[in-house]
């Protein structure tokens, strides 16, 4: 009975508002673009776009896994010290070449998932509480394998990682494309992603349809991890040292605000890839565009906070409904 | 109840004064009346019982009597004066107090400090005097005739016991009324005794008892009067011993008494099942204080209602086939085939499947669409490596939501702008698309309108039909009866009876629940 009446009332429920929840993101990159346009010498030249695309993908890739894992409902505040982590790693096996290199940081980030994905499929751990433990002990561990010391990284292939072109275009930013598309592909047309969503959307409506919920947890951790640590070796290229002491800080903040941003709400059951992307985006637009204006770094952080306020704020309206 | 403490036997003719009245009252929620100009008043020292099954409104009323909710209309009197409570901590300041079946006291701190937490004794430097305290906690504790170390921590005591010790606490916090809702409910028949003899010295001490429970035998043991509640009104109040067991079911369930007399009349006739063997057999399911020892067998083509009044282990029965719920003992087989005890993927393997009593919680999956609804069980069936296939979806989608005639825009509308019938609907397409075995299906038309309910209940004969097993359980008597071709009857968590053939109607059915032997 009071179902009927929750439901008469849905359609009606602030259209402004659906507006600004499904397209905000997209709004605000248009507004801001449309400002640098007029205000911003010297931003609308591939050089500066590119300069851009490359600075966001560590934020981006880390975002894709964190948007997997709000959409069970979920969050996954150890990205970071799994980047730190990886770089952490790195240096220990450069001298075998790129890919155990890659293999090892990419194995132990997943090691970080698997532990973070024990805690909350099977023991039942809050998720915020179980990956706040490895977001600490995370870059913890991190700093005691690097012996608190930063390593220069020379080994060319693993730079080209971060610095490296392929016909023009940066590697770093093939990867990200190569990560949306998996994901997007992951979400929408498979099995996992469908169940994963469902999970989000009603985790005991899917205990009782015989899901195989506690399996699929793990697994989005990990994979969580897996991208963090990715984006751990795209950041540790890029810079051409191991920083594990400062590599990812705070990460978890901008991914979660782009995956936010992005329209996948933090009650779960839905993941918006292209949201995501332009969630990304638009951040790293925003830190752009007071960068250029000279305006301190500071500021930026202080503009992610508001963003973050308001987008979860918007959201309120679709908590409500739910 | 032997002995009646003098307070509560009134003269003839004579009615004392209520302790607590309610006049009128009203409460309606979002449109929907909860409680329907209510009278309701206990005495001192009076053991009064509430009862009414679910949706009946006595929740409701505990709460507007507690101060939770404020009634929208009417009034509350408190020993002869006008009461109003804006919130539960006024109700407890005026003496009225509530036990519940959870224990809401402060599991990690000793009993004596729950007993007095918020008005310790204090010595004359102002901290708290714990060696009175304890003493304190112990004497009163003896009067109800307790005995535990009161500096134990709560949690460390038995349940039973630890309500003992809110109940105490109450009492001691000068409570002139205790509503106890479901006191029993998980309680050993031991601790059940010590309860029910701490209700007796309350009611010597001139305290009103408000009892809510479902157990029949316990509300004729321990109440004299009772207030049935049946959609929000009182449908009887009057002394129990006027008041005979399968009177109360009736007019709890809201069917007839005249029916209800007759039914010992009825003549037993041949029972008319099928000669297939069983496709599900369970075995002694049992589940500490829920069920215990149910056996059922059900052929193909069968339809099995489960009878049973609130909290007789109905739903709880299905749960422990569907592998929803964990066993303490029993097994379950289909074809002959064992199928593993708590896991709801082995149970949906051996083709085992459940409609949940709770579409909305445990159901339909709300902000996805009606096609992902539908083939969320089915989705690995459907895909190929891990892919989901879009045609394959395809064609199943479309097949139920024609056959079940479910109405919406578009397969891609969300489930959740559905009307309850269509959500229901969907649920059960979402099972079919599995081509189960056995279907059990939890209050498959409750909360639905009239015309999806028949079609609802149509589709389940039609799939009996075809040779699907189905377990029927429902609050209404009706549907059981017409739905069902056998039922089976719960009652405290054990089957009470089986009505076959002719036996299957509204009188022996009502009887039954009320366990009424003829």
């Amino acid at each position: 009975m009071t179902e009927q009446t929750m439901t008469v009332s849905l359609p009606t429920r602030g259209v402004g508002l659906g507006i600004l929840q499904t397209y905000g993101v997209y709004l605000a990159i248009i507004v801001l673009l449309l400002y640098n346009f007029f205000f911003t010498p010297n931003f609308f030249n591939i050089g500066n776009f590119r300069t851009q695309f490359v600075q966001v993908v560590p934020a981006l890739i880390v975002a894709l896994g964190m948007a997997l894992v709000i959409g069970t409902e979920g969050i996954d505040l150890s990205v970071g010290g799994v980047m730190a982590l990886a770089a952490a790693v790195m240096p220990l096996y450069i001298g075998y070449g790129l890919i155990p290199v890659v293999m090892i940081a990419i194995v132990v980030g997943g090691l970080v998932g698997v532990i973070n994905g024990s805690l909350v499929a099977f023991i039942g751990v809050q998720p915020i509480v179980a990956t706040l433990s490895l977001m600490v002990t995370g870059r913890g561990i991190a700093l005691l394998i690097a012996h608190e010391q930063l390593v220069s990284i020379t080994d060319p292939t693993i730079l080209a990682i971060g610095r490296g072109t392929v016909v023009g275009i940066p590697c770093s930013m093939i990867i990200a494309v190569v990560a949306v598309l998996l994901i997007a592909v992951l979400v929408n047309r498979t099995t996992f992603g469908k169940q994963l969503i469902a999970i989000g959307g009603s985790r005991r409506a899917a205990e009782l349809s015989g899901l195989p919920v506690k399996r699929i947890l793990l697994m989005v951790y990990i994979l969580c991890a897996v991208l963090a640590a990715i984006a751990g070796i795209i950041g540790t290229a890029r810079l051409g040292a191991s920083v594990p002491s400062t590599l990812g800080n705070l990460i978890e903040l901008s991914a979660i605000t782009a995956v936010v941003v992005g329209g996948t709400p933090l009650t779960g059951g839905q993941v918006k890839v292209i949201g995501t992307i332009a969630g990304a985006a638009l951040l790293q637009f925003i830190s752009a565009t007071l960068n250029q204006h000279n305006v301190p770094d500071a500021y930026s952080q202080i503009a992610q906070a508001i963003i973050i306020l308001f987008a979860v704020y918007i959201q309120r309206g679709r908590l409500a409904v739910r | 109840m032997t002995i009646e403490p003098p307070t509560t036997a009134p003269l003839p003719g004579s009615v004392e004064a209520p302790v607590l009245e309610a006049r009128g009252v009203t409460k309606r929620f979002a449109g929907v009346t909860a409680l329907r100009s209510v009278d309701f008043a206990v005495r001192p020292g009076e053991s009064l019982a509430l009862m009414g099954e679910n949706g009946a409104g006595k929740s409701t009323l505990i709460k507007v009597l507690t101060g939770v909710y404020q009634p929208d209309e009417g009034e509350l009197l408190l020993g002869g004066s006008i009461a109003k409570f804006a919130r539960p901590l006024d109700a407890q300041r005026a003496g009225v107090s509530t036990i519940y079946q959870e224990v809401n006291l402060i599991p990690l701190m000793s009993v004596a400090q729950n007993i007095f937490l918020g008005r310790e004794p204090r010595n004359r430097f102002g901290l708290i005097d714990f060696t009175k305290m304890v003493a304190d906690a112990r004497g009163l504790l003896d009067v109800y005739g307790i005995d535990v170390d009161v500096r134990k921590p709560l949690r460390s005591l038995a349940l039973g016991v630890q309500q003992m010790v809110a109940l105490a606490r109450s009492v001691s916090i000068n409570a002139r009324i205790v509503i106890m809702d479901e006191p029993t409910s998980s309680l050993e028949a031991r601790e059940v005794e010590t309860l029910f003899s701490v209700v007796s010295l309350l009611r010597e001490q001139g305290i009103a008892i408000v009892y809510v429970s479902h157990r029949m035998d316990e509300i004729y043991r321990v109440a004299e009067r009772i207030v049935i509640l049946r959609d929000g009104a009182v449908v009887r109040v009057g002394q129990l011993s006027d008041i005979p067991r399968v009177e109360l079911v009736s007019l709890m369930l809201g069917r007839s008494v005249e029916k209800v007399r007759r039914s010992g009349s009825t003549a037993f006739s041949a029972t008319n099942a099928s000669t297939a063997p069983p496709v599900l057999v369970a075995e002694d399911l049992s589940r500490r204080h829920q069920i215990d020892g149910v056996d059922m067998q059900i052929r193909p083509g069968e339809v099995v209602g489960l009878g049973g009044l609130l909290g007789s282990g109905r739903s709880e029965t299905l749960k422990a086939i569907a592998g929803v719920m964990q066993l303490d003992r029993g097994r379950v087989t289909v074809d002959g085939k064992p199928v593993r005890s708590g896991s709801v993927p082995a149970a949906i393997r051996a083709g085992i499947v459940m409609l949940p009593e709770d579409r909305k919680a445990e159901g339909i999956v709300p902000n996805l669409s009606v096609r992902d609804n539908i083939v969320l069980a089915a989705l690995p069936r459907l895909s190929h490596a891990g892919f989901s296939s879009r045609r394959n979806q395809d064609a199943v989608v479309e097949v139920f939501m024609k056959r079940l005639h479910i109405k919406a825009s578009s397969p891609e509308q969300i489930v959740s702008e559905l009307s309850g019938g269509n959500q229901q609907k969907v649920m059960i397409a979402r099972w079919l698309a599995m081509r189960p075995k056995v279907l059990l299906l939890d209050e498959p038309t409750r909360g639905i309108d009239v015309g999806a309910k028949a079609e609802v209940q149509a589709l389940i004969d039609e799939l009996a039909r075809e040779g699907l097993a189905i377990v029927l359980v429902s609050s209404e008597v009706e549907e059981v009866v017409e739905g069902s071709g056998r039922v089976i009857v719960l009652r405290d968590g054990s089957i009470e009876t089986e009505l076959q053939g002719a036996d299957v109607d509204e009188e022996h059915l009502l009887a039954a629940l009320a366990g009424v032997n003829e």
